[in-house]
């Protein structure tokens, strides 16, 4: 598939894109064979921008972030090329890809708890973070950065000295953005980083990833599973489906007229307080060890046409902007003849439903 | 399809909760008790009342730590009671044998939040669902069998035989849940409860199974108690909905009118909270701070008032607020940060409820001279319309405030609300307890 992507200027900048992904794969062997986790994948992001990644569960967002951050575990295979800043990530030695982890990529988990020592004090967590990086950095500059983020990230100085056990659910993810954002990276992925929050909590720390670009012109990828966070703090989303984007652009656009029926779908059966009937999608995602032919939400999909389950969609242009996989969208002259018939679903049956 | 209770025939009541508290006794360490020192209590339900009329959906919607799934075990006495009753076909449960309990379950089942961790992974389907046919007494493995067939049919999982003998790791999320809804059908129970039964799934699976839960309740005859922190579910899922805070219903009321006209600030504060897929709408900037409160020692007063956005002078005031006030301060002047500090000294003290503060150890004048600057940062600040006084004490100074109990649930329109900014309507039914609330 061509992956010659020239996406439209994004943001208030056509300026060099911090990150530029191009056909990036992931994949784990296992018994049954490869799982393909992530199969090419390509977007760009510019500085300061947020792209919200957004799919269910296994589509591979989570894959496919730590894929970029070079956290994948042992018997992962990756491909394709990752410019950071026009240098290839990907095919760095391990200790400069170590060297770039913390002080120019940043990663902020789902659960604080378990990224924080709970033996050291927060002071200790940052005195780490930043020597590590920074050695020249004299205590009383270190301190002074370290409270300057604390503040930012609504935590009194007096905690400075606390321990983790001693903070709230709310307040350790606070602490571990805080930690990600000390070093001032230029590229954070943050990974479902609200999931295991309280309501009021995640629309405070939602508020947080939002001011990223004002305080800290952080360059994020927010890979959530809630649509409604990707609506409030993105600026642009890509919607993952089966280890592949089938659609990206700003949300607004995306949002108001999606072009992909997966992108619909997900939409329509987001729970909301508009919501006045229950919609879902039939069926359930494909094992990605042997993925369908064709299109990979085809076998789902309300819309399916004949081209569909035979022919890879081709990425094409999005009528208002971004990038579309879909054989709706086009493009018309590579559809063969009759392929545009309404395809017959086969039945499903509740063995294949979710 | 309509949930609406107009739907079925009759309203008569199926539970009714009076006057109920669970409290927990912090147990401390060995010394501790060695020494007898009380390490406090945890009132994870304080006085609830509720009715659930037979065929609605209650919805009891609030954060972690608001005491909703403590209250939906208490109705199936999987927590013991400390005060107050649960009556249920003219018996309390709050005061059953565990026999008799497990008689009631065949009345009152569970559907719990993580299929994964709810359903025994060496069990296949059939002997996890038969379970609860054989633990009941039902003999006959035919029988069971039946039984069985029966609720997986209900439950959408067919053709059962494939799934009869499927373990749960074979399962996808969803399936998992309906074998644990199936599970809690196939005894014919009349009540469910059931605690975030969709919040582990998938968008696109949780319209799936709150669907099956719909047409179980109109198959069945089922009336439902859905515990959930999420508005938007509990919106198109409740009839009724109480909103519950630190052990305590906050408001209660039908489910379009806490929609249409929220009241309490902490109801108004869930629904701003809740990220809709709308790209028009933004982050809310004035969210509550902050998190949930210890339970052992909950706040002074209306236990919502150190995170309310519309606090008033009356709302139960107290040393904690001050030492978080203080800290607010530092947050935003952090030059003074080092200064400001050693003229107040340690503020761990401030952290015993009371209603008088004593801080600083650089002398009176200067305290007050902070004092004033965090003042003047935020005048709209409501901790400042609570103080009654402050007076000099030593090397600083002793801060009082207006001492206000806690609002009781009181009517406004159609619901019952318990906040100082809804006084007594007069005349109304007044549950919860009643304390005399001056006019505010």
């Amino acid at each position: 598939m061509s992956m010659e992507l020239t996406d439209e200027p994004v943001g208030a900048s056509a300026q060099e894109p911090v990150i530029s992904a191009r056909d990036v794969r992931v994949w784990y062997g296992t018994t049954r064979g490869a799982i393909r986790a992530v199969d090419g994948v390509s977007f760009d992001l510019a500085p300061g921008e947020t792209l919200g990644l957004v799919g269910e569960s296994g589509c591979g967002k989570s894959t496919l972030g730590r894929g970029l951050m070079g956290l994948l575990p042992d018997g992962a295979k990756r491909d394709g090329e990752v410019l950071f800043r026009g240098r290839d990530i990907f095919s760095l030695n391990p200790k400069e890809a170590y060297q770039l982890r913390g002080r120019e990529l940043g990663m902020i988990f789902q659960e604080p708890l378990t990224r924080l020592n709970p033996l050291m004090r927060i002071s200790q967590h940052f005195e780490e973070t930043i020597k590590q990086h920074e050695p020249g950095l004299s205590n009383a500059e270190l301190r002074g950065r370290a409270l300057e983020v604390l503040r930012l990230m609504g935590i009194p100085p007096t905690r400075y000295r606390s321990y983790p056990h001693e903070f709230s659910g709310g307040m350790r993810q606070r602490l571990m953005i805080a930690l990600a954002l000390v070093l001032r990276p230029a590229f954070v992925v943050a990974d479902e980083p609200t999931t295991a929050l309280d309501v009021l909590v995640e629309a405070q720390i939602v508020q947080i990833l939002n001011d990223l670009r004002r305080n800290f012109q952080a360059s994020l990828l927010l890979i959530t599973h809630n649509v409604g966070i990707v609506a409030e703090a993105c600026d642009r989303v890509a919607v993952m489906y089966a280890g592949r984007i089938v659609e990206q652009g700003r949300v607004a656009e995306v949002f108001r007229s999606p072009q992909h029926p997966y992108t619909r779908e997900l939409l329509r059966s987001t729970i909301s307080l508009n919501t006045t009937g229950l919609n879902f999608i039939p069926g359930a995602p494909p094992d990605l060890v042997d993925p369908p032919d064709g299109c990979r939400f085809h076998p789902r999909c309300p819309d399916a046409m004949d081209v569909c389950a035979s022919k890879n969609p081709v990425n094409i242009e999005r009528p208002g902007g971004g990038r579309v996989e879909c054989w709706l969208v086009g493009p018309e002259d590579e559809i063969p003849p009759g392929g545009k018939q309404p395809l017959k679903q086969q039945e499903l049956t509740v063995v294949d439903e979710a | 399809m309509s949930t609406k209770p107009e739907a079925r025939s009759g309203s008569s009541t199926i539970v009714d909760v009076r006057d109920l508290s669970v409290h927990f006794e912090l147990r401390g360490g060995t010394l501790a008790r060695l020494f007898g020192r009380d390490t406090g209590t945890i009132k994870a339900v304080d006085r609830v009342n509720l009715e659930l009329r037979r065929g609605e959906v209650v919805g009891l919607v609030g954060e972690s730590g608001s005491g909703k799934s403590t209250l939906g075990r208490a109705l199936l006495g999987l927590v013991p009671a400390t005060e107050g009753s649960i009556r249920l076909r003219d018996q309390n449960i709050a005061d059953m044998s565990r026999r008799q309990l497990r008689e009631i379950r065949r009345v009152v089942q569970m559907v719990f939040q993580d299929p994964n961790a709810a359903l025994n992974p060496s069990m296949t389907v059939e002997e996890a669902v038969g379970d609860a046919l054989r633990v009941h007494g039902m003999r006959s493995a035919t029988q069971r069998h039946q039984g069985v067939v029966e609720a997986l049919e209900r439950v959408g999982l067919s053709p059962v035989d494939l799934f009869l003998t499927k373990y749960p790791r074979d399962l996808s999320g969803g399936q998992k849940q309906r074998v644990v809804l199936a599970r809690a059908i196939v005894l014919n129970p009349e009540v469910l409860v059931a605690d975030e039964p969709v919040s582990m799934l998938d968008m696109s699976v949780r319209a799936k199974i709150l669907q099956l839960m719909l047409d179980l309740k109109q198959d069945l005859g089922l009336t439902y108690v859905y515990i959930t922190h999420d508005l938007a579910t509990a919106k198109y899922f409740c009839d009724r909905i109480a909103i519950m805070y630190l052990g305590r219903v906050v408001e209660i009321g039908p489910t379009e009118e806490i929609f249409a006209q929220p009241r309490h600030p902490y109801t108004k504060a869930l629904l701003a909270a809740i990220p809709e897929p709308d790209p028009d709408k933004t982050v809310p900037r004035d969210l509550p701070r902050g998190e949930i409160p210890d339970a052992a020692e909950p706040p002074l007063g209306c236990a919502f008032h150190p995170r309310c956005p519309e606090a008033v002078h009356n709302c139960g005031w107290e040393s904690r607020d001050l030492r978080v006030l203080v800290e607010e301060h530092w947050m935003r002047a952090d030059a003074a940060y080092d200064e400001e500090q050693q003229l107040l000294g340690d503020l761990d003290h401030l952290e015993t409820p009371s209603t008088s503060a004593t801080i600083g150890a650089g002398g009176s004048p200067a305290v007050r001279d902070v004092l004033d600057r965090m003042k003047s940062e935020d005048t709209h600040q409501p901790l400042w319309a609570g103080v009654t006084s402050i007076e000099d004490a030593g090397s600083g100074v002793t801060v009082h405030f207006e001492p206000a109990p806690p609002p009781a649930l009181r009517r406004a329109g159609g619901v019952d609300v318990a906040c100082v900014l809804y006084p007594d309507e007069g005349g109304t039914e007044m549950r919860g307890e009643a304390g005399p609330r001056p006019g505010s």
